[in-house]
């Protein structure tokens, strides 16, 4: 008889990314929310259309707002910016790559392959996070 | 009594899961789907940026076109209702009880405010304003 194998209760990495998940999840909500107010407290109902609101919301990048009639981008490209850039990027790569390795566990079930995806993601992760620390930094 | 995931793709189609299946069906497809374009869009910023080849520039223009930025914001803006609606049942176990409700209300803030932003990117790539 084979039976279901079931996480013991407490901090394993099931757990801790549970937590994570939901933190995150709602962190998304509080940049994105101070993103937005910001935005049109600097000036965006007058110079961008909407499309170019949302781009900002998403990810506040001064290349993002390129296509808008700003008349200075100083205020658009702060390090107050690249600090709210590296954590939407931080939270939101380790949010998705973890739900990534959620979603292929669920469908792919060897132990070894299991392993070997682990193994893939948490490479991924790190090289994800340097490149988009560099394009924070650069832009 | 053993537990058999076993199940072919036509159960699976004819499993009546209904209102919060649909949500969780799409909240997988929409995360997955955010990590493979939004991923794609960071690497090819990241090679216009440090290269300025044309790779990255080509993969921006696709990714920027209005397919893929009425796809996006589906997912993003679902996602992250449904991850809302997700995170509120956690954390007060007691409202699993009104699970259908809540599945009911994501479409009811999601359907509007999807429809209006698209209505105005579609309007405005129409008459090109």
């Amino acid at each position: 008889m084979k039976t279901r194998k079931i996480p013991h209760p407490g901090w394993n990495l099931e757990y801790l990314m549970f937590l994570f998940t939901r933190i995150s999840g709602l962190a998304f909500f509080m940049l994105a929310i101070v993103g937005l107010l910001s935005a049109l407290y600097m000036g965006a109902r007058l110079h961008m259309n909407v499309g170019t609101l949302m781009r900002w919301t998403f990810f506040p990048n001064p290349n993002h707002v390129v296509d808008s009639d700003i008349p200075n981008i100083d205020a658009w490209s702060n390090g107050l910016w690249q600090i709210f850039q590296i954590l939407i990027l931080f939270f939101g790569g380790t949010h998705g790559l973890n739900g990534l390795r959620v979603v292929l566990e669920d469908y792919i079930k060897p132990q070894g392959l299991q392993m070997l995806i682990r193994f893939v993601i948490f490479i991924l992760w790190i090289f994800m996070l340097m490149l988009s620390v560099y394009v924070v930094m650069g832009s | 009594m053993t537990l058999s995931r076993k199940v072919g793709l036509r159960d699976g189609l004819r499993y009546k899961g209904g209102g919060p299946m649909l949500a969780w069906i799409l909240h997988r497809i929409s995360g997955v789907g955010m990590v493979l374009f939004i991923g794609l869009h960071v690497a090819a910023s990241f090679f216009t940026q440090q290269t300025g080849s044309n790779l990255g520039i080509n993969l921006n223009i696709v990714y920027e076109s209005i397919y893929f930025q009425v796809a996006i914001y589906f997912f993003v803006l679902f996602h992250g209702l449904n991850g809302m609606r997700v995170i509120i049942l956690d954390l007060w176990p007691r409202m699993i009880e009104y699970q259908r409700e809540l599945t009911w209300l994501t479409w009811l803030i999601f359907i509007p405010v999807y429809g209006l932003t698209v209505f105005i990117m579609v309007y405005l790539k129409i008459t090109g304003a």
